[in-house]
């Protein structure tokens, strides 16, 4: 047997571990490769920039993403009947308002092509919400963002690439906190 | 791929569902080889659960630990369930060491209790690249080829059908292997040796690999750092199972 023999096991050893080695160093990453979060292309997922849109907000008006770039920003998707979304939108109104002044910007994007307008309306005054809520009418957001399930949130670093993803909820303010705090200790 | 499987108004994310899967399988057949080895099944399964239990507290802990004075505002978030909020490796040792203890106290033997945890391995690491593809994560480097397929807005190699397959390949060499009598411990670390192997083979056809020193891919380094230390102890564990052998002969027919 191959281990008892110890010359052809340190030679099998030797050239397991030379072919691993090289296989290593062949398949290292190009400098001219090497991913760069924004150099890939737009999808929500982490590592990746994250799809931008433009959406109009329900007190009027428009909202891009690109320009709340240099901040960090989180994006929930949500629905007025949406259990879990009305449990965790208050922690996410705490977190805008305890990190707004450190370079949090929240944006609430309402499922508007599978709610309507006025009960996300009641919705946001039932919870005091002050944090910006956006109107996806036609789904397109939801889309992009390949919505899986209501809540669901991105949370996108000043870079402009979504450094993580939740699916589901309700997320409370601890677990949110822990995952913007290291993105908002990063240099703009 | 399938993250997401709607049964009525039940949404059940697929990929925690087949690492359950897997964990369900593997403690079976950990069992099951636990029997055969003429150990304690029972014994040997709850080791397997106290370090999977430990493992995921633990690991909690660890994370919690990270961020103390939030998680001190708001303890109740130490029972959430999000798998997000876990801190991995010291999750893992920390399972590893309070799997050690239980072994130790319940006085399992050391080698036959890892190598009836093998096959346990080989099921999770089949466990693991199912989530993968349900999930899409651990996707592949953008490729043209016949078989590519289209993730994440780019085609692509199928890197989790590429681990799939490596799994099965590990599950299938292991079940070659217990059919040989070898030492006590040696399946349990070819079977880690060959997840190590897959993985340095593998990983090189991945798009989202963590890059380290000299632009080489970090698991492809801990592989092989894995796959030394696997071939170093099996040789090890053999040499005194052969000399362990030899000093029995010699008092039985001195």
């Amino acid at each position: 047997m191959l281990l008892q023999d110890s010359r052809r096991w340190w030679t099998f050893t030797a050239i397991i571990l030379l072919s691993g080695a090289s296989w290593t160093w062949l398949s290292r990453i190009p400098d001219s490769a090497a991913p760069n979060g924004a150099d890939r292309i737009a999808s929500p997922r982490e590592g990746f920039p994250a799809p931008g849109f433009t959406l109009p907000t329900l007190s009027g008006g428009l909202t891009t993403l690109t320009e709340h770039q240099g901040k960090v920003v989180l994006v929930n998707l949500w629905a007025s009947w949406c259990g879990p979304c009305r449990a965790e939108m208050p922690a996410i109104q705490k977190l805008y308002e305890a990190n707004r002044e450190r370079g949090l910007e929240v944006l609430a994007v309402n499922s508007t092509f599978q709610d309507n307008e006025d009960d996300a309306r009641s919705f946001v005054q039932n919870l005091n919400l002050t944090l910006p809520v956006l109107l996806d009418k036609d789904g397109s957001v939801s889309h992009r963002y390949l919505l899986r399930a209501l809540p669901s949130t991105f949370i996108i670093d000043r870079k402009g690439i979504i450094r993580a993803v939740i699916v589901g909820g309700p997320v409370s303010e601890a677990v949110l906190q822990t995952k913007i705090e290291p993105l908002l200790n990063e240099a703009p | 791929m399938f993250p997401i499987l709607q049964l009525g108004p039940l949404a059940i994310q697929v990929p925690g569902l087949a690492l359950l899967i897997g964990v369900w399988v593997g403690l079976a057949l950990a069992e099951k080889e636990a029997t055969r080895l003429k150990l304690n099944p029972d014994a040997v399964y709850s080791l397997a659960f106290t370090g999977l239990v430990a493992g995921v507290i633990g690991a909690r802990l660890a994370y919690a630990a990270r961020y103390l004075s939030i998680y001190a505002a708001e303890p109740l978030s130490l029972f959430s369930l999000n798998p997000a909020t876990l801190a991995p490796t010291e999750g893992m040792l920390i399972g590893l060491i309070a799997a050690f203890v239980y072994g130790q106290r319940n006085k399992l033997p050391l080698r036959p209790t890892l190598d009836a945890l093998a096959p346990a391995l080989a099921i999770m690491g089949i466990a693991v690249a199912a989530a993968h593809f349900a999930s899409g994560d651990a996707f592949g480097a953008s490729a043209r080829l016949p078989w590519s397929i289209y993730l994440w807005d780019d085609y692509r190699h199928p890197s989790q059908v590429y681990e799939l397959i490596g799994a099965v390949g590990v599950l299938g060499l292991w079940w070659a292997m217990k059919q040989r009598r070898l030492p006590p411990g040696i399946n349990f670390w070819a079977v880690i040796a060959l997840s190590a192997s897959a993985r340095i083979f593998l990983e090189a056809f991945r798009g989202d690999s963590l890059i380290t020193v000299g632009n080489l891919r970090a698991a492809q380094a801990w592989g092989l750092i894995v796959l030394t230390i696997c071939l170093l102890v099996m040789k090890a564990w053999n040499q005194k199972a052969a000399a362990s052998a030899t000093a029995l002969e010699d008092v039985q027919h001195p």
